[in-house]
């Protein structure tokens, strides 16, 4: 499964054959702590036969500098649990995290403070703020426990209110503020130590379908803005769909598919999958990047589309002939086409398997 | 004057921009207070209400008590003689009962109710109480328990319903047992005594009493905490209010209501125990005051320890029934006796010890040459004890007098000579106080706001002239404002005809003794308390340590404190300040557990995630966040002390606790009225007060 569109940074966080198992001697399942075993099916039976709870079994993914990734799972799939592994705020059973190219499982509990403190900035499905604190103290709560001194780091959070829009509304208290307030709040503190990884667990399902719309705009905005690398969960596969580079699907504690989100949708690993991506309106998450063919004679390259539009955009272009489009790259430059036929194809395919 | 250079050096510094109404209102406290302590040299009534502005309370109750026996006293000596026919039957066949089929009845009961261990438990204890020689004064406990228990569950059931149908009710049942509930036991007796004579039934009738509100705040709660839902789907099946009641509310709030049960028993338990003191009837409870009054400090032991166990038993008992009273008992076809398998056991092996004792006397009645009754051999134990560590005992009771429990009383003032301090209290010394208080309550006004700052200054000046020694206009005013600042004019106003009642009852002397020793020992219960409750929030293995000796400590009846403190370190104070400290201790660790590990979870986790180490963690968010809680905590730990601060009056404590024994011994229903109401009244008041501020506090956080 490959994926073309996304920003194709170094790996900045990785993990391999992660495990969290509960029980009563979880660590006697994994001999070898590196988490490796012959069949992460048949262990995870053995496990579950034995009276513990595998949360989350065998999970491998990297993520690149710079990229969305989306974990997307119902609830009890574990996807919580593998952010938090993420940042030993659950501890795994066995496995590797690879932060910066170190194992953060062999970090201790000062190194992994000072990491915290520094290079993590996480984003809680309840906003997780201090109901005592106003929402400038808030925001300059994460500073404060680093020992910084009281006007810088009150300059520092003014700035994230700022940037979330949230000016005029420093000295409230968060019960004050509706939901979409609060969770600004939430992702002003996450980012006020100018982390180099960003965990959004499940950010914005604690909101109105119409303010979640707007915040994942405001998102989208702040992303353009900070290249952050990013860990996101969430259980609403659309709001994957809209938002990821890559996002990987979970069930029962394991990942059943990790792609782009045209990746999903056209090419779902199994029925489970096929099953999310069956409502999916595909002319709004394809795009001219999925589709085009790198051969670009023919096309007519004045009116180059770029390579995010959707199958929806690019439908009236050939309302009135069946020339190819041609697909412009980040620069402008010209790099693929797309016929009528593709988008006919792309849409048949991924609507119904021929029987 | 110490306080008036506090005072205005706290003002001297304060920024005019932080200032607020609350505080400008403190500062002129201050000057009032300041100008009391300046002038009591002078005006002596400021300290000493005078006699001769006393209002004859007391006697007043007295001629409305008078009339009140006279008019209806044949009316409840013939429901004492009502009463008097169960508990005689009860006792009666309790004594017939070969012991053997008693202690087979109670075991296949508790192992009904919760098992093995349970079984086992009981088979000990009561084992103990045969093989000690205690039976008889056992069951005689039993038979009162017995028939008090459902009389008070049955009147509690009722009033409850009644409270929970009908508003009006509820105005008249809540404040009647915040009354019920504060007032310290002994008043009980005196107007029961005057009603019903003397005799084993005013023991009942006090028990029946008193173990009322706990089923009535139960049964309230239960059924207005059944789910609308329920109560919905009850009404579209088409339900009666009557079939709603009985086939919907009732079963869903059973737990509840079994709840209430289990509270009722353990209340009836103490009572009885407590209506002692008013001429027991070779019951356990006589045994362990008249043991106590001779100062036998081994039999009292022994015999504590049977009130003990069946405390113990009682409690794990009828909790068991309320832990499997949410169980679905499965329908079988099988008949009455296999269903209740342990009925029918139970009976089974009663009948068949009673037809084994009439061949074997020994089973009948236990034979007193196998009686083993160590208590000489306790006695020995403890005075070479106490003989081997009496300088250690004399130097810490000593020590917690002068430099801990006479400053609260008499105030550092007069505390504080050469002898025991090393210096006298020069007025350098007074300084060199004054600025170290300055400082604390500076420190304190930096790292928060100014509240602290004149808790702290309150305290110090307190600390520092005595509980005695603070002028009662000064005291009052800070009550009254402090309940208006955390509540409004409805509690201050209460606070301030409350404390005049005392004022002018002439018995605010007794009432300062009683919150001298009180607070004495709050503080330490508290503080002690809180750290235990902030481990035990931090580590299991200590919560699961202290959790049982918790449940335990909470189910003994006071009595039982009193033995081991007098054992070692004698009558008086010191020994009540601890037996009050083991027994409000338990409140306060356990709201401050509670309160910090409820703290939510995703806040907490937001701390960690942001790099909070543990200490960060606790003090930053845990703690502020907790603290709502941990008031109550200490409200409860409050309650604690002031209800074992009446029992402590039989070991030699002075105060409100003493005059409300007074009026037992005397029957004099006037003094017992003001002095039970005074100490009810100081319950009350700190009561509001601490919960007001609580709550307030919740919802500052959005808690609620």
């Amino acid at each position: 499964m490959t994926s073309n569109n996304t920003a194709g940074g170094d790996i900045k966080l990785s993990c391999r054959n992660l495990w969290k198992v509960y029980g009563k001697q979880p660590e006697d399942f994994f001999p070898a702590s590196n988490g490796v075993v012959a069949d992460t099916h048949d262990h995870t039976e053995h496990i579950r036969s034995s009276g513990h709870i595998a949360a989350a079994c065998n999970v491998s993914f990297d993520v690149r500098e710079g990229e969305i990734f989306i974990i997307m799972g119902l609830s009890g799939s574990g996807k919580s649990t593998v952010v938090r592994c993420l940042s030993r705020l659950v501890e795994p059973t066995a496995g590797e995290v690879i932060f910066d190219g170190e194992d953060l499982l062999k970090a201790s509990r000062t190194e992994l403070i000072e990491i915290r403190r520094h290079k993590m900035g996480m984003v809680f499905q309840h906003f997780g703020l201090m109901p005592h604190l106003t929402v400038l103290e808030n925001v300059a709560f994460p500073l404060k426990v680093q020992g910084i001194g009281r006007d810088q780091r009150f300059a520092r959070a003014q700035e994230m209110l700022d940037l979330v829009g949230l000016e005029g509304r420093e000295a409230a208290f968060p019960r004050q503020l509706s939901g979409g307030q609060q969770q600004r709040v939430g992702i002003a503190r996450s980012l006020a130590v100018e982390p180099a990884v960003w965990f959004l667990d499940e950010p914005f399902s604690a909101l109105d379908p119409l303010i979640r719309r707007q915040m994942q705009d405001e998102f989208l905005r702040l992303q353009k803005l900070l290249h952050k690398t990013i860990v996101f969960i969430t259980h609403d596969f659309l709001e994957a769909l809209r938002l990821a580079d890559r996002i990987a699907i979970m069930k029962d504690g394991e990942i059943v598919q990790i792609g782009s989100p045209a990746d999903v949708v056209m090419q779902p690993a199994d029925d489970y999958v096929t099953e999310f991506t069956q409502d999916v309106p595909r002319v709004k998450v394809i795009t001219a990047g999925d589709i085009m063919s790198a051969d670009i004679a023919g096309a007519n390259g004045s009116a180059a589309v770029s390579v995010d539009t959707t199958l929806e955009k690019l439908m009236p272009h050939f309302s009135r002939g069946m020339t190819p489009v041609a697909v412009a790259g980040d620069d402008g430059t010209v790099i693929g086409q797309v016929s009528a036929q593709d988008v006919l194809s792309a849409l048949a395919t991924a609507e119904n398997e021929p029987p | 004057m110490t306080t008036v250079e506090e005072v205005r050096g706290l003002t001297d510094e304060a920024p005019v921009q932080r200032a607020d109404s609350g505080l400008i209102t403190w500062l002129v406290i201050a000057a009032f207070a300041a100008a009391c302590f300046y002038f009591r040299g002078d005006y002596k009534w400021l300290i000493a209400y005078p006699d001769s502005f006393v209002l004859p309370f007391a006697d007043w109750f007295n001629v409305m008590a008078d009339w009140f026996v006279a008019v209806f006293k044949p009316l409840f000596r013939a429901l004492s003689w009502a009463l008097e026919w169960p508990m005689v039957w009860l006792r009666t066949l309790l004594h017939w009962l070969p012991w053997p089929a008693t202690v087979a009845m109670v075991v296949v009961m508790a192992h009904a109710a919760a098992g093995w261990r349970l079984a086992l438990f009981s088979t000990i204890a009561l084992a103990y109480m045969v093989v000690v020689g205690y039976w008889d004064e056992s069951m005689n406990t039993l038979a009162l328990v017995g028939v008090s228990v459902p009389l008070s569950v049955g009147s509690g059931f009722l009033i409850g319903l009644l409270g929970f149908k009908s508003r009006i009710a509820r105005r008249v049942i809540d404040p009647t047992l915040d009354v019920m509930q504060t007032v310290p036991t002994f008043a009980y007796l005196v107007p029961i005594m005057l009603l019903f004579g003397f005799g084993p039934v005013v023991g009942l009738v006090a028990s029946a009493i008193y173990a009322i509100p706990p089923m009535v705040r139960n049964v309230i709660l239960a059924l207005s905490r059944v789910p609308d839902e329920i109560v919905e789907s009850g009404q579209m099946s088409g339900c009666t209010n009557r079939q709603l009641l009985w086939s919907v509310q009732v079963p869903a709030a059973k737990r509840g209501i079994m709840m209430g049960v289990n509270q009722t028993i353990m209340a009836a338990l103490s009572m009885v125990i407590i209506a002692a003191i008013i001429g027991g009837f070779a019951d356990i409870g006589w045994e362990v005051l008249s043991t106590m009054r001779k100062a036998q400090t081994g039999q009292s032991l022994l015999a504590g320890a049977v009130i003990a166990l069946m405390a113990m038993m009682m409690d794990r008992i009828s909790r068991g029934f309320t832990e499997r009273s949410g169980e679905v008992r499965v329908q079988s076809r099988a008949n009455f006796w296999q269903t209740n398998r342990h009925l029918s056991l139970a009976l089974g092996l009663a009948a068949v010890f009673v037809a084994a004792a009439a061949l074997i006397p020994a089973l009948r009645t236990y034979s007193d040459t196998l009686v083993i009754y160590p208590a000489a051999a306790i006695n020995t134990a403890v005075e070479s004890f106490t003989m081997k560590y009496f300088d250690a005992t004399e130097t810490l009771k000593t020590w917690a007098l002068y430099y801990f429990m006479l400053p609260i009383r008499l105030g550092l003032d007069r505390v504080m000579i050469p002898r025991f301090w090393g210096f006298a209290m020069t007025p350098t010394v007074a300084a060199g106080y004054a600025v170290l208080i300055f400082i604390l309550a500076g420190a304190a006004w930096r790292s928060w706001n100014w509240r602290p700052a004149v808790g702290i200054v309150i305290a110090a000046t307190v600390f520092f002239f005595g509980t005695m020694g603070t002028p009662w206009p000064a005291f009052i005013l800070v009550v009254v404002v402090l309940a208006y600042q955390v509540s409004g004019w409805h509690l201050s106003l209460f606070a301030l005809l409350g404390l005049l009642f005392i004022l002018i009852a002439g018995i605010w002397d007794r009432a300062m003794l009683t919150v001298y020793l009180a607070s004495a020992a709050v503080f330490l219960s508290f503080t002690l308390g809180a750290t235990l409750g902030i481990l035990a929030a931090t580590n299991d293995r200590f919560s699961a340590f202290i959790r049982p000796i918790n449940d335990t400590l909470q189910t003994m009846p006071l009595f039982v404190f009193l033995i081991p403190v007098i054992m070692v370190f004698l009558v008086g104070e010191f020994s009540a300040l601890l037996a009050i400290i083991m027994y409000a201790i338990v409140p306060s660790i356990r709201y401050t557990e509670f309160g910090l590990r409820n703290v939510d979870a995703e806040v907490v986790e937001a701390a960690e995630s942001m790099g909070c180490t543990r200490g960060q963690i606790l003090r930053q968010v845990k703690l502020p966040l907790a603290l709502p809680e941990i008031m109550l905590g200490l409200n409860q730990t409050v309650m604690y002390g002031l209800a074992m601060l009446v029992i402590t009056a039989l070991i030699g404590t002075k105060g409100l606790g003493q005059l409300t024994l007074e009026s037992v011994t005397k029957s004099n229903f006037g003094i017992g009225v003001i002095a039970g109401g005074g100490m009810a009244l100081i319950a009350m008041i700190t009561d509001r007060i601490i919960q007001a501020w609580s709550n307030r506090k919740k919802q500052e956080l959005g808690l609620t």
